[in-house]
């Protein structure tokens, strides 16, 4: 399956053509996908802000933002620019250094994601081989900046809320890791690329999500919860408690935990996207169109075409996975923290270990199905 | 010297003095917190160190369960307690600090003796495994590494089994620590549940 435009080696062979050695052209090329991905996520919050006021509005029956840009599509950015020119404030009593360490925590681990996740065979930053299990370890960092800033504040309700915001994220990450081995147990790799390649078999009859049911719901509902969305926002809780860890904070250190957690939740649903929704796979695949039509595959132009449909269809299956995140935000109500913790430990955890049992089984049963 | 071995040698001399200079600090800040975050740092390096070693799979396996389980739980652990108490000023703290620094520095030169004098057998780049290590430590698990794995897994549940019956007072009489009678009623009202039923 190793095909596609090189674009790294014609941007190297483009800078030789100056004089310069490989290297440097090597160390030139090294940043540009990195600045992309982070642009990227960058793009994808202020569209995912706009999508979230949108859709609250019509939730609600109101029109919601109009006046900034053709239907309120500058609003994000003038939110942004609100929060970037605020007056950073540190309370008198606060710890300085960790309260200004504990965002940054909350934001890095999910940035650096980023860098496992497909648009294309050949489209990511690095194809790390221990791909997905990077991002579960990545993950796990969160916690202590969400416990380093509630304690930073040298507030109680931030000590109480950081607490409650670890041990939510920790109670929730036990059945996502195994729901994601329950899909590794199937690919026989840890790399995303190879869990995209699994799945595109037969376009959609061959996604995880008609062999993985139950591990995509579980998923699902522990992406929401690790991303402290609704109907799991207990952390935050704005209508009930004091925004928990987030109470003293203000200016861009806020905005660090607002951009954290909605990279979070475009990460989440590429993840869905990737593991259970056939990541940048077309419907119906590309190949087949391509010798329906008598097209070469390998034609510089139809390269570019399956490329610019792979990115299509990955941020395509996403947003509207980011879509389903926000509806269900503005129309289910909040569970309370024993119910949280009940449903994570009691009945999330057997269920999750469950389908890993049986997915196991499976695999020995029908190996042409669920992966030899 | 070649950009790819510079950035090594850069990236190992910051890694090292990270994880020195933060091991100092886990040990030498009066404040338990500042401690146990820098701890977190210790372990992040630590991890830094074995992708320099071409071991990723460790060192995610490092970040997650260093980081990611034991030093939250340790964070954890200190942010329930963390009580404001002056503790008793211990009489002979002097001696006892030159009896420690004495018995560290010992274990600290049996090490460097260990390093000078094996031979140690440094593998070229050339047949180092790299991605395939995820494969190679599964089947090591499975295999001459069966029995201390499995061993190590009821080392845990023995643990877990003790934390529970700490964390479940009413399983015993007296408390451990104080060596008082439980406070029983405190109990029952803990395990009611949050909203009483209206039908």
């Amino acid at each position: 399956m190793e095909y596609g435009l090189d674009l790294e080696y014609s941007f190297s062979e483009f800078l030789k053509g100056f004089g310069l050695s490989s290297e440097i052209a090597h160390i030139i090329w090294l940043p540009l996908p990195m600045l992309l991905v982070l642009v990227a996520a960058v793009v994808g919050v202020l569209v995912t802000v706009w999508l979230e006021r949108k859709i609250s509005a019509a939730a609600q029956q109101r029109i919601g933002p109009e006046y900034a840009g053709a239907l309120g599509v500058l609003q994000p950015i003038a939110d942004g620019l609100k929060l970037l020119v605020k007056e950073d404030i540190i309370p008198a009593k606060a710890d300085g250094i960790l309260f200004t360490a504990g965002p940054i925590l909350v934001l890095v681990p999910v940035i650096l994601s980023w860098l496992i996740v497909p648009f294309g065979q050949n489209l990511l930053v690095s194809n790390v081989g221990i791909g997905i299990f990077l991002w579960i370890a990545l993950s796990s960092i969160q916690p202590i900046g969400l416990l380093m800033s509630g304690y930073a504040s040298n507030n109680k309700y931030s000590l109480l809320g950081g607490l409650r915001a670890a041990a939510q994220s920790i109670s929730y990450e036990i059945p996502l890791a195994l729901s994601v081995l329950a899909i590794v147990l199937m690919t026989n790799s840890l790399s995303t690329v190879d869990i995209v390649n699994q799945q595109s078999g037969a376009g959609i009859l061959s996604w995880n999500i008609w062999r993985q049911p139950v591990g995509f719901i579980v998923f699902w509902i522990c992406a929401l919860a690790e991303c402290e969305r609704l109907p799991f926002d207990l952390p935050e809780a704005e209508e009930e408690l004091v925004a928990g860890y987030q109470t003293e904070y203000a200016g861009m250190k806020f905005a660090l935990f607002y951009l954290g957690s909605y990279i979070n939740l475009i990460l989440s649903a590429l993840l869905v996207s990737i593991l259970y929704l056939g990541g940048w796979g077309f419907p119906i695949p590309v190949e087949l169109i391509a010798k329906f039509l008598n097209l070469p595959i390998n034609a510089p132009f139809i390269q570019v075409f399956t490329a610019s449909i792979g990115i299509v269809m990955t941020v395509l299956k996403a947003y509207l996975l980011v879509f389903i995140a926000i509806l269900l935000r503005w129309t289910t109500p909040r569970v309370r923290i024993d119910q949280l913790l009940d449903l994570g430990w009691k009945f999330l955890l057997p269920i999750s270990l469950a389908n890993l049992l049986i997915t196991a089984g499976l695999k020995l049963a029908f190996p042409q199905f669920f992966g030899g | 010297m070649s950009i790819a071995i510079t950035t090594q040698f850069i990236c190992f001399t910051v890694l090292s003095l990270v994880v020195i200079i933060g091991a100092l600090g886990v040990v030498l800040l009066e404040s338990i917190v500042y401690s146990a975050f820098l701890l977190g740092g210790v372990f992040m390096s630590v991890a830094g160190l074995y992708l320099l070693l071409n071991a990723s799979f460790v060192a995610a396996a490092q970040v997650l369960v260093y980081v990611g389980a034991v030093n939250v739980l340790i964070i954890f652990a200190i942010m329930l307690v963390n009580k404001k108490e002056d503790l008793k000023p211990i009489n002979d703290i002097k001696s006892r600090r030159v009896i420690s620094t004495s018995i560290c520095l010992t274990l600290l030169s049996l090490l460097i003796r260990v390093d000078l004098t094996n031979v140690w057998r440094l593998s070229s780049p050339k047949n180092s495994i790299g991605e395939e290590s995820t494969i190679r430590i599964g089947e090591h698990l499975f295999s001459d590494y069966l029995l201390p794995f499995e061993v190590a897994s009821v080392l845990l549940l023995m643990a877990m089994i003790g934390a529970i019956v700490l964390a479940r007072r009413d399983v015993m009489s007296k408390d451990i620590s104080t060596g008082l009678p439980v406070d029983q009623e405190l109990i029952e009202k803990s395990s009611e549940p949050l909203l009483t039923n209206k039908n």
